[in-house]
C-alpha cells in the first residue's frame, strides 16, 4: 500500500430500506475517506444514518435494507458486491467493528479466553492455542484491564459495562485491523469510564496506525478525539473537513446550529442557540436541501438539491448559503 | 433568613433484596446467603431555596434518581425528614400534605415511558387538575390549550396519542402535565438526556423560560456537566449515595475541591479541547452493594491516605457556600 | 425501532392499523378467524338455523335412532350427519352443543379473566405481603393438574352449568393472575405510573385507568388460549359424566353418548361432534397464535 493512500474510500454510497411506507434512503450519496492512523468522526443526530453507513461499509445491512449504489473501496478493493465469504474474511480481521452494546460482539455463554482464541484462530488457523492465549492477554492488558490473566477466565456477565466494552475493543484489535469502525461505543457509559476508553483508544490508534471511524452524536467527543469530521443530516453528509476547521468555522447552518446548542458554548444562564423544528422523517423529507425547513439561511433556491462543493481545499459542503466566516467566529 | 423551600435532613434510602424461600432453605444447609442491602442514598442533607436551581451530578447508580424521587414524594425515605417551607410533610394533615405534594412535581427522563401510551394528550394533561378540582370540567379544554401553548405545542394536536409525537414534543407534554397542577418546585431527572442535541437546547430554553415566567425552583439532575453548569446556581456532586461537594456553580467549576469533582471536570470531553489528552480516573465505579469503607472514593483517588481507607470524611465548609467531603481539607 | 419512533411524524399508521395489517398478514390466521366467526355465528343462531330442536321431545322419534348420515326421516327430513340413539338429528345436536360449549367456555374464561386480572393487578401494584399471599395461592393452584382440581370440585359441588363454570374459573383464574402480574410488574416501574403517583392520583384510578389498559395485550393472547382450553376441559368433564346435565348436552356429552356405539360401526354419533370440537379449538388457537406473534413486542421488527 502506498503511503497516503486512504485505507477506506467511500464513494457515493447509497443504502435504501424498502419499507411498507416507501423507499427510505437511510444513506444517500455519502462519500468520505480515511487514511492510516487517522481518526474520522462521523457525527449526526439520532436517525441520521450513521449506523447504517457503518453497516454498509462492512456488508452487514440486512433486508429490507440494500446497498443501492456507490463504492466502498477498502485498500482499493470494492466491497460493494463482494462475496459474503470475502466480507466474512475481512470482518474481525482487517476490518473490526465495535458496537454501542458490547454484547453484540461477546457471546454470553463462552469464557472470554475461548472467544478471543477463536477470534484469532478463525482468521489464522496456524496460530496455536498457547500463542493465541498470550496475544489475548496482551490485548486485554493494552485496553487497560487490570490482572488480565484472571479476567481471561471470566464470563462476559462478570464484567461491568465499561469493562465489557473494553473486552469488545480488545477483541476488535486482536488481529491488528487496518480499519476500526466504532459505533457509539461510549454513549452508554459514565463520564469517567468514557474518559478511560477514549484514552485507551487514542493511545492504540497512535501505536498501531489503524484508521478509525468513530460514530457519535456528541460533538465534544469528536473534538477531543478525531482528526477529521463528517456531519450527517438525514442520510447525507452535509459538511466535512478537519476538526479544527469544521468546529471553529462551521459553514453549514446545521453544523453551526449544533455547535451553538452545546451549553458550554453559551454564556451561563443565557438562552441557548437552538435549531427550530424537529428532525424530519426520512420518508418525508423536504425537497432539495433536507435542512431547508429548519434553516435560518434558507432561500427559495434551496428547494433544489445542493451539490457537494469544495469551498476550501480539504472541506466539502452541501449548502447554497454557507454561514459566513465572520459569523462563525462571533 | 428565608426558610428553605424544601429541606431534606439526614435522609437515607436503602433497598433490600430479601432472600427468597429457596435461598433461605439453602441457608439451612449452610449456604450463608444474606439479604443484600443497597444504600442508594446515605444520610444526605439538602436545602433548596425559593427560585434557586440546584444541579445534582453523579455517575450511574450513585443515587441521583432515588434522591429525586424522595424529593418528589414518590419514594419514602428509609430515614430522615422532608420539609416543605419548614414543615415536615409527613406530620401535616392529609389534605395539606397533598397540597404540598402537588406543589412538587417531577419531570422524567424517558420521553416514551413517562407518558401513558393509551391516553390522549388532553387526558394526560387534564387528568390531575380535574381530579384535584384545580379546574372545573367545563374549563378543562381551554386550560389544556393554554398549557400546551405554554410549552410550545400546537393545541390542535391535543387529541392525538403520545406515539404520534417526536421525542422533543413528548418531553414538552410531560412538562405540561406537571405544570397543570401549578407546581412551585420541579425535580427534573435527566429530563433532556434522551433528546438529540438540537432538541435538547429547545427544552433547556423552555425550562429557563418557565423559571423566569412562573418563578419555578428546580432540582436539576443530570450526568451532563455542561448542561448543569449552564442551568444551575448551585451544584451538588454525588458519589455512591453521598454528597461529596456542594458549591455555587462558578465556584465549583473554577475551584473544584474534591478529587472526584476534579477528576470529573478533567474527564469530560469539551468542544474547545482538541486532540485532548484524556486523563482518566483510574478504576471502576464500585458496586453500591459493597461500597469501600472510609471515603467511598479512596480506591480511585490519587491522594488517598491511610485515613481515607478507614474514616468517612464529613461534608465541611471550606469557603463560604462551598462544602466538600475530603480528608485533604483536614 | 426507537429512532424510527422518535422521528415519527403525526401521519404514521396508528397502532390499530398496524395491528390489523400484521394480523391479516398470515393466511392461516385469516382462516382461523373465518372458521371461528362461523362457529360463533352457528352457536348464536342455532335455534333458528338448526333443522330440529333436539331437546323438544315432541320433535324426536325414537324410531329414527342411530340412522347413518344422509338418511331420511318419516317426515321427509334428511339427517345429514345421522342421528343418535334417541333419534336426534346430529347436525342440530352439534349446533346446540356448540352453543352450550362456547357459552360455558367463553363465560367461564371471562369470569376467570376478571378475577385473575384483579388479583394480579393488586398483587403487582401493592407488592409486599399482599403480593406474597396472592402469588402463593396462584403457585399452589398451578402446581395441581387442571383436570384434577376440576374433578375434585365437581365431585364436591355436583352437576350443573353453574357448577362447571365455577370449576373452570377456579382452574383458570390463576393463569390470568400470573400473566397480569408479570406484565403489571414491568408496567408499574415505568415512569408514567410514577408520574401519576407524583400527581397524587388515587390508587384505584392508577390501577384501573393507567396500569390495566397497558397490561391488556398479553391478556388477550392468554385469553384466546384459555378459552380453547376451557372448552376442551368442559368437554372432557362432560365426557367423563361429571360435567353438564344430560338436559344441556355440550359437545363433550354428545361424544360420550356415541362412545358406546363407536365399536359397533356407528361412528357418526361420536365422530361429528368430535370434529366440531377439534375445528373450534384449532380455529381459536390459530387466531391466538397470530395474536401472540403480533402483540409480542420482542418479535416485532
Ligand atoms: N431495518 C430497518 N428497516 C427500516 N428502516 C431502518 C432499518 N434500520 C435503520 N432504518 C432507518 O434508517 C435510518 C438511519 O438509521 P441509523 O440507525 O443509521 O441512524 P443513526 O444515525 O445510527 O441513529 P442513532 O444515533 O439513533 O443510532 C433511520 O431512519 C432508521 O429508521
Ligand atoms: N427499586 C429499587 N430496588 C432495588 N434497588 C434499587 C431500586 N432503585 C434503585 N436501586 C439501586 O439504588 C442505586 C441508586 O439508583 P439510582 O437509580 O438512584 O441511581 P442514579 O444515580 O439515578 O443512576 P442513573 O444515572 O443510572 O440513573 C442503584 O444501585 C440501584 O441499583
Ligand atoms: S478523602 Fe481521601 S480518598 Fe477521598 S477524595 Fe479525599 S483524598 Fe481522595
Ligand atoms: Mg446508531
Ligand atoms: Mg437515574
Amino acid at each position: 500500500m502506498r503511503p497516503n493512500q486512504p485505507v477506506l474510500a467511500v464513494e457515493s454510497l447509497r443504502t435504501h430500506f424498502d419499507t411498507r411506507a416507501g423507499v427510505l434512503k437511510a444513506v444517500d450519496d455519502v462519500s468520505f475517506q480515511v487514511a492510516p492512523g487517522q481518526v474520522l468522526g462521523l457525527v449526526g443526530e439520532s436517525g441520521s444514518g450513521k449506523t447504517v453507513t457503518g453497516f454498509s461499509i462492512i456488508g452487514l445491512v440486512d433486508p429490507p435494507g440494500r446497498v443501492a449504489g456507490g463504492k466502498v473501496l477498502f485498500k482499493g478493493e470494492d466491497l460493494v458486491g463482494a462475496s459474503e465469504e470475502r466480507l466474512r474474511g475481512l470482518r474481525g480481521d482487517r476490518v473490526a467493528m465495535i458496537f454501542q452494546d458490547p454484547m453484540m460482539t461477546l457471546n454470553p455463554v463462552l469464557r472470554v479466553d475461548t472467544q478471543m482464541i477463536e477470534a484469532i484462530q478463525a482468521h489464522d488457523p496456524k496460530v496455536d492455542r498457547k500463542a493465541a492465549l498470550i496475544r489475548a492477554r496482551d490485548a486485554l492488558g493494552r485496553v487497560g484491564i487490570p490482572s488480565p490473566d484472571e479476567r481471561l477466565k471470566a464470563y462476559p456477565h462478570q464484567f461491568s459495562g465499561g469493562m465489557r466494552q473494553r473486552v469488545a475493543i480488545a477483541i476488535a484489535l486482536l488481529n491488528k485491523p487496518d480499519l476500526i469502525i466504532a459505533d457509539e461505543p461510549t454513549t452508554a457509559l459514565d463520564v469517567t469510564i468514557q474518559g478511560q476508553i477514549l484514552y485507551e483508544v487514542q493511545k492504540l490508534c497512535r501505536e498501531t496506525g489503524a484508521a478509525l471511524i468513530w460514530i457519535t452524536h456528541d460533538l465534544s467527543v469528536v473534538a477531543g478525539l478525531a482528526d477529521a469530521v463528517c456531519v450527517m443530516y438525514a442520510g447525507r453528509i452535509v459538511e466535512s473537513g478537519s476538526v479544527d476547521d469544521v468546529l471553529d468555522r462551521p459553514m453549514h447552518p446545521y453544523t453551526a446550529g449544533l455547535i451553538g446548542s452545546v451549553p458550554s458554548r453559551n454564556r451561563r444562564g443565557s438562552k441557548l442557540a437552538q435549531i427550530p423544528g424537529m428532525t424530519p422523517s426520512l420518508l418525508n423529507l423536504p425537497q432539495g436541501c433536507a435542512f431547508r425547513t429548519r434553516c435560518s439561511h434558507a432561500q427559495p433556491g434551496c428547494a433544489v438539491e445542493p451539490p457537494i462543493t469544495q469551498p476550501v481545499p480539504g472541506r466539502t459542503l452541501r449548502c447554497f448559503h454557507p454561514v459566513g466566516l465572520a459569523h462563525a467566529h462571533a | 433568613m428565608l426558610e428553605p423551600m424544601i429541606q431534606l435532613a439526614n435522609v437515607s434510602r436503602r433497598f433490600a433484596k430479601r432472600l427468597d424461600v429457596a435461598a433461605r432453605i439453602a441457608n439451612w444447609f449452610g449456604a450463608g446467603l444474606k439479604d443484600e442491602i443497597v444504600h442508594a442514598v446515605d444520610r444526605v442533607d439538602l436545602e433548596v431555596r425559593q427560585g434557586e436551581v440546584v444541579g445534582l451530578v453523579g455517575e450511574s447508580g450513585c443515587g441521583k434518581s432515588t434522591l429525586g424521587r424522595i424529593v418528589a414524594g414518590i419514594l419514602p425515605p428509609s430515614e430522615g425528614t422532608r420539609a416543605w417551607h419548614g414543615k415536615a410533610i409527613d406530620t401535616l394533615p392529609a389534605a395539606e400534605a397533598r397540597q404540598a405534594e402537588l406543589k412538587i412535581q417531577m419531570i422524567f427522563q424517558d420521553p416514551f415511558a413517562s407518558l401513558n401510551p393509551r391516553l390522549r394528550v388532553t387526558d394526560i394533561v387534564a387528568e390531575a387538575p380535574v381530579a384535584h378540582g384545580i379546574v372545573k370540567g367545563s374549563e378543562r379544554e381551554a386550560y389544556v390549550d393554554d398549557l400546551l401553548r405554554r410549552v410550545g405545542l400546537d393545541p390542535s394536536l391535543k387529541r392525538r396519542y403520545p406515539h404520534q409525537f417526536s421525542g422533543g414534543q413528548r418531553a414538552r407534554i410531560g412538562i405540561a402535565r406537571a405544570l397543570a397542577v401549578k407546581p412551585e418546585f420541579m425535580v427534573c431527572d435527566e429530563a433532556v438526556a434522551a433528546l438529540d442535541v438540537s432538541i435538547q437546547a429547545q427544552v433547556l430554553n423552555l425550562f429557563m423560560d418557565l423559571r423566569a415566567d412562573l418563578g419555578l425552583t428546580y432540582l436539576f439532575i443530570s450526568h451532563d456537566l455542561g448542561v448543569v453548569e449552564h442551568l444551575s446556581d448551585r451544584v451538588v456532586i454525588m458519589y455512591l449515595g453521598r454528597f461529596v461537594e456542594i458549591a455555587a456553580t462558578e465556584d465549583l467549576f473554577q475551584r473544584p475541591n474534591h478529587p472526584y469533582t476534579q477528576a470529573l471536570l478533567r474527564g469530560i470531553p469539551r468542544l474547545d479541547a482538541r486532540k485532548q489528552a484524556f486523563e482518566p480516573v483510574q478504576g471502576e465505579i464500585p458496586s453500591p452493594l459493597n461500597p469501600p469503607p472510609g471515603c467511598h472514593f479512596h480506591p480511585r483517588c490519587k491522594h488517598a491516605m491511610e485515613r481515607c481507607r478507614v474514616e468517612q470524611p464529613d461534608l465541611k465548609p471550606i469557603a463560604p457556600g462551598h462544602w466538600s467531603a475530603c480528608h485533604l481539607n483536614g | 425501532m426507537t429512532t424510527d419512533a422518535l422521528r415519527a411524524t403525526p401521519k404514521v399508521e396508528t397502532p390499530l392499523r398496524r395491528f390489523l395489517t400484521d394480523f391479516f398478514a398470515s393466511k392461516l390466521a385469516i382462516a382461523g378467524l373465518v372458521g371461528l366467526t362461523l362457529v360463533v355465528l352457528i352457536a348464536i343462531f342455532a335455534p333458528w338455523i338448526a333443522p330440529q330442536n333436539p331437546y323438544d321431545l315432541r320433535q324426536l322419534d325414537i324410531m329414527d335412532g342411530r340412522l347413518p348420515p344422509g338418511s331420511k326421516s318419516f317426515s321427509g327430513m334428511t339427517y345429514w350427519l345421522g342421528t343418535d340413539d334417541q333419534g336426534r338429528d346430529m347436525l342440530s345436536g352439534i349446533m346446540y352443543g356448540l352453543r352450550t360449549s362456547l357459552a360455558v367456555g367463553f363465560g367461564a374464561s371471562l369470569l376467570a379473566l376478571m378475577i385473575g386480572m384483579s388479583a394480579g393487578l393488586i398483587a403487582a401494584y401493592f407488592g409486599g405481603w399482599v403480593e406474597s399471599l396472592i402469588m402463593r395461592i396462584v403457585d399452589i393452584q398451578l402446581s395441581f393438574p387442571a383436570i384434577l382440581v376440576a374433578l375434585i370440585l365437581l365431585a364436591v359441588l355436583g352437576q350443573g352449568v353453574d357448577k362447571i363454570v365455577i370449576a373452570l374459573v377456579a382452574v383458570q383464574w390463576a393463569y390470568y393472575a400470573r400473566t397480569v402480574r408479570g406484565t403489571a410488574l414491568v408496567e408499574r416501574r415505568k415512569e408514567y405510573i410514577e408520574a401519576a403517583r407524583c400527581l397524587a392520583l388515587g390508587d384505584r384510578r392508577i390501577v384501573f385507568k393507567h396500569l390495566l389498559p397497558n397490561c391488556l395485550p398479553p391478556l388477550i393472547v392468554v385469553n384466546t388460549v384459555l378459552v380453547a382450553s376451557a372448552i376442551a376441559l368442559e368437554a372432557t368433564l362432560s365426557f367423563l359424566g361429571l360435567g353438564l346435565p344430560v338436559t344441556k348436552p355440550s359437545l363433550g356429552l354428545l361424544i360420550a353418548n356415541g362412545f358406546a356405539y363407536l365399536l359397533s360401526g356407528k361412528y357418526w354419533i361420536s365422530f361429528f361432534p368430535g370434529v366440531a370440537l377439534l375445528f373450534t379449538i384449532v380455529c381459536i388457537n390459530l387466531v391466538g397464535d397470530q395474536l401472540r406473534d403480533v402483540l409480542n413486542p420482542r418479535l416485532q421488527k
